[in-house]
């Protein structure tokens, strides 16, 4: 059985310009132990998403669909009910880590009441266990650490420090906002291969989301790939590397900078602009900016199983064969 | 953290200089003040005046004079009142001022910052839009309105309290004190309000909600501390506020606090009180600045932080 | 694949493409929402025209005692609508020639306020460094001080005299508005759209025109919103404590000041004078936090 199983989640906010639709419809699986990145632009729902199964959406926003971990719809929970869950058995970490941790407690403190709250351990319990997991994520000198605040570490050090908050109860699954978005590059391959090898050595899925491909590939077993708040493709990472199947895959793939096209002044953009989520066209929500758009694009095609493990929604049963990029 | 108070204080000695500065001048060039030599006085308070400040002596030197009686806190004597010296007048109504005044600031914070932070958590909504409506009127209606409004419905249509006349019991603290509270009450509870606002939506309760803390403790241990700091910061104006305001409460209600003795003098043109009082007012208001940097900056720990760097 | 069908489709999705919008039409509409803002712009009209024209309407005068009526309450019969004070005098005419006063004093003393803050902020905002270092030293000098009692010391010593009222709030009011104007200079000057109108070729008095000043207003207008209400406040004060506008002139701070000495005998005197004078502060109040509403852009969606 799968340990998270999204069904038909939509996400809509009321604002004075009417409703913006952030996740229109989506539907997908998380095994135990599996990562699974979920890709898209800006704006393609992919946080509101997470904060959805979190249950962290803005006052405005309005849920519907049915989100199910370990067998428990969490969708509707009551408060007390969700805060037994989050921070124990599901936890989050975001893409800001300097303004996620509260400025005007100390490091310790954030990290020992996750502790006292969930595992009802005594402070000083609570401490020491807070104190190895900081040396697990590997910030030097844990005790001093424990008595700063956030304001006097480094980015990189407070999105360990959120790492180590997020993994102190051992949860069942971790969502990983961006983690890396905000930080410095080295900094980020870092924090990129210590999520790695903590996802390689608990049973903890990871539902990742990210823009940057790099991460995915690195860090996913599987991806899912958000278009408006849409699915558009899904499929084993290495498989949706080698041979996209939906254009608007194709065309983030092609957007990845690389060295040899970067030298000759070559950008692959993807033209145009998203949608706007406040009117949603009726057909395919990429049509507007697809290379292959035709006649039937005027409408929504499923999102169909296409292989072992893959599907996409698109109206094409094949991509052209790739043009070389020059 | 003693570093940081000194230089605090230290940044304060300016102000107060130009303060006292500000004074001597106003009273000199005053058409009738103690330093002017057309002056005509009755000789028991020239005789004093001339005795304090040696008026004959070349004006740098009775400036000089005039600073260093500041610095000892002596006012020197009353224009008006014959016998009377400005500190013998300031010590009497001292006592009543100061009670009527701190009271009237912890009701205000007591009520000011519970309400505004209940109307945060009902943003947008009626009880929301009834307590900042409230607030808003509140901060409207000016003291001198108030006060004889409430001593027209508690005092003279239901007879519950007394209306005028003073002596030290609580009955007749009732009125002056709300009198004084309610505007601060109605900052308090917008800013309050405000700020209380702003920190929820901040990225770190998020997290704490993330994180399965319960709504109270998310209030209480993550969210109220940087709400209040806002607050804290308003107390210095605030002060300011129920010095101002003490001067219309103390004459409405016949209390004989330095207030009423303020007014006084500034109808008989009793400079030196007036200027005395000025001067004591503007060092309390900056003796509580500094206590409310200090404050703040024990809840801040950016603050303590940047000073240690320094 | 045509192109026909895909300009189609942009166009399809670019039908809501967001019309550009001059900030200050755009925060005129915003106001126009918000119907605490309209009911205050219609209670301050109102006053403005009741002042200006009510005193002509009545028999009246604001001196002249009406011989046969000394304190009687409001009534039609007597032609008295807000009744009459100790002396006989009519209370509906003294409440408009008072606010008159009042309003008067509000207005030119925020003048007086605007001019002052506003040249010394953007004088300081604008050279920075040592200049601002020191200008702005002075200011938190005086801002700490309790400025009321500074308006009374003026008061006393140079005499009660309604043009010294004006200069003298005038002129300890315009602490915030420097403060506030300095501030957004400060900012606006380093802000990316002034840097690029200076690397276009636009001269210094270019950028004041098209750029300063246009994003100064705002907050400007704002505050000189919020500053009548301030000032008109203190005048009542002064008034109220005997130390403003002298007899036979008279203000709406006078007003409740005497109203409150005949609290028991014609509560009245009090209550008219009273409301006009928190109606008006209200309402500057309501329009004051409507427009920083309106005209603060980073609430727009």
């Amino acid at each position: 059985m799968a340990l998270l199983e999204v069904r038909n989640l939509t996400v809509s906010f009321d604002t004075p310009d009417g409703t913006v639709h952030a996740v229109n419809g989506l539907s997908f699986d998380l095994d135990p132990g599996e990562t699974l990145g979920l890709v898209g632009e800006s704006g393609s729902g992919k946080t509101q998403t997470a904060l959805a199964i979190m249950g962290l959406l803005a006052q405005n926003g309005r849920v519907s669909g049915s989100v199910v971990f370990r067998g428990q719809e969490l969708l509707g929970m009551s408060p007390g009910e969700l805060s037994r869950v989050r921070g124990s058995k599901i936890s989050m970490i975001f893409q800001d880590p300097d303004s996620s941790l509260n400025p005007y407690l100390s490091i310790g403190d954030q990290l020992i009441e996750v502790l006292t709250h969930h595992r009802a351990l005594r402070r000083r319990e609570a401490r020491a266990r807070a104190i190895e997991m900081l040396g697990r994520v590997r910030l030097s000198d844990p005790e001093q650490r424990m008595r700063q605040y956030p304001h006097e570490l480094s980015g990189g050090m407070c999105q360990r420090v959120m790492i180590a908050m997020a993994l102190l109860c051992q949860p069942d699954l971790l969502i990983a906002d961006e983690p890396t978005t905000a930080l410095d590059v080295t900094v980020q391959s870092q924090i990129n291969s210590l999520m790695g090898e903590l996802s390689e050595k608990s049973s903890t899925a990871i539902l990742l989301i990210t823009h940057d491909l790099g991460v995915v590939a690195g860090l996913a077993h599987r991806v899912l790939v958000m278009y408006a708040g849409q699915e558009m493709e899904m499929a084993p990472v290495d498989d949706l590397f080698a041979d996209p199947r939906h254009p608007y895959t194709e065309g983030l793939l092609n957007s990845v900078p690389r060295l040899d096209q970067v030298r000759s002044g070559i950008l692959n953009a993807i033209p145009g602009n998203p949608p706007s989520l406040l009117e949603l066209p009726t057909g395919c929500p990429f049509a507007g900016r697809c290379l292959y758009a035709w006649e039937q694009c005027r409408q929504l095609p499923e999102f169909e199983k296409i292989d072992e493990d893959r599907f996409k929604r698109c109206h094409l049963d094949a991509l052209p064969t790739k043009r070389e990029s020059a | 953290m003693l570093k940081y108070s000194l230089k605090r204080l230290a940044s304060a000695i300016p102000t107060l200089f130009l303060l006292i500065t500000f004074a001597f001048f106003m009273i000199r060039i005053a058409p009738g003040g103690p330093f002017d030599s057309e002056r005509a006085l009755p000789p028991e308070i020239e005789a004093n005046l001339a005795a304090k400040y040696h008026l004959d002596e070349h004006l740098v030197i009775q400036y000089g004079r005039y600073l260093w009686n500041i610095a000892r806190l002596d006012f020197g004597p009353s224009f008006h009142y014959l016998d009377w010296s400005v500190n013998d007048l300031i010590l009497q109504g001292a006592p009543v001022s100061f009670t009527l005044g701190l009271l009237a600031l912890a009701l205000a914070l007591a009520i000011g910052i519970p309400i505004g932070a209940w109307a945060a958590f009902r943003q947008n909504r009626a009880a929301d839009y009834s307590v900042m409506s409230l607030a808003m009127v509140g901060i409207s209606i000016p003291n001198f309105v108030m006060a004889p409004l409430l001593i027209l419905l508690f005092a003279i249509t239901l007879g519950w309290l007394p209306a005028g006349g003073w002596e030290f019991s609580p009955a007749r603290m009732v009125l002056p004190v709300i009198t004084l509270a309610l505007p601060m009450i109605a900052y308090i509870a917008r800013i309050t309000r405000g700020s209380m606002i702003e920190v929820l939506h901040a990225s770190f309760i998020r997290t704490a909600r993330a994180k399965g803390m319960p709504s109270r403790n998310i209030l209480f241990s993550h969210a109220l501390k940087p709400a209040l700091l806002p607050v804290i910061s308003y107390l210095g104006p605030a002060a300011a506020a129920i010095l101002t305001g003490s001067v219309v409460v103390e004459r409405i209600f016949t209390i004989p606090g330095i207030g009423s003795y303020f007014v006084q003098g500034a109808l008989n043109r009793d400079y030196t009180l007036v200027m005395g009082v000025v001067i004591l007012y503007g060092m309390l208001i900056i003796l509580f600045n500094f206590l409310v940097d200090l404050v703040y900056a024990w809840l801040d720990p950016r603050i303590r932080y940047d000073e240690q760097e320094a | 694949m045509t192109e026909a069908t895909r300009d189609a489709f942009s166009q399809a999705l670019d039908r809501r493409t967001i019309r550009g919008r001059s900030l200050y039409v755009d925060a005129w509409h915003r106001l126009l929402k918000n119907k605490a803002a309209v009911a205050a712009l219609i209670v301050l009209a109102t006053m403005i025209v009741l002042v200006g024209v009510g005193p002509m309407l009545s028999d009246w005068d604001h001196e002249i005692p009406d011989w046969d009526h000394y304190s009687t309450p409001p009534s039609l019969e007597t032609g008295h609508l807000f009744g009459t004070d100790a002396l006989g005098r009519d209370l509906f005419v003294r409440t408009m020639i008072g606010g008159r006063i009042s309003l008067l004093v509000g207005l030119v003393a925020t003048l007086v306020s605007l001019v002052i803050g506003v040249s010394y902020g953007a004088v300081a905002g604008f050279f920075g460094g040592r200049v601002d270092n020191i200008m702005m030293r002075f200011v938190d000098g005086i801002y700490a001080m309790p400025f009321m009692f500074f308006v009374i010391v003026l008061m006393v010593v140079f005499g009660r005299n309604i043009f010294l009222i004006f200069v003298a709030i005038g002129a300890v009011n315009w602490l915030d508005m420097a403060r506030i104007v300095r501030g957004q200079t400060l900012s606006l000057k380093n802000k990316d759209f002034v840097e690029a109108a200076r690397a276009c070729g636009g001269t210094e008095m270019q950028i004041i025109r098209r750029h300063i000043i246009p994003n100064l207003l705002g907050v400007v207008i704002v505050y000189v919103t919020l500053t009548i209400p301030q000032v008109i406040l203190v005048e009542s004060f002064l008034s109220f404590l005997g130390l403003g506008v002298q007899e036979p002139l008279t203000s709406w701070g006078a007003l409740v000041n005497e109203g409150a000495q005949e609290l028991e005998t014609a509560p009245w005197s009090l209550l008219f004078p009273a409301s006009f004078l928190a109606a008006t502060l209200f309402a500057f109040n309501f329009l004051g936090d409507g427009l920083r509403d309106a005209l603060d852009p980073k609430d727009r969606p």
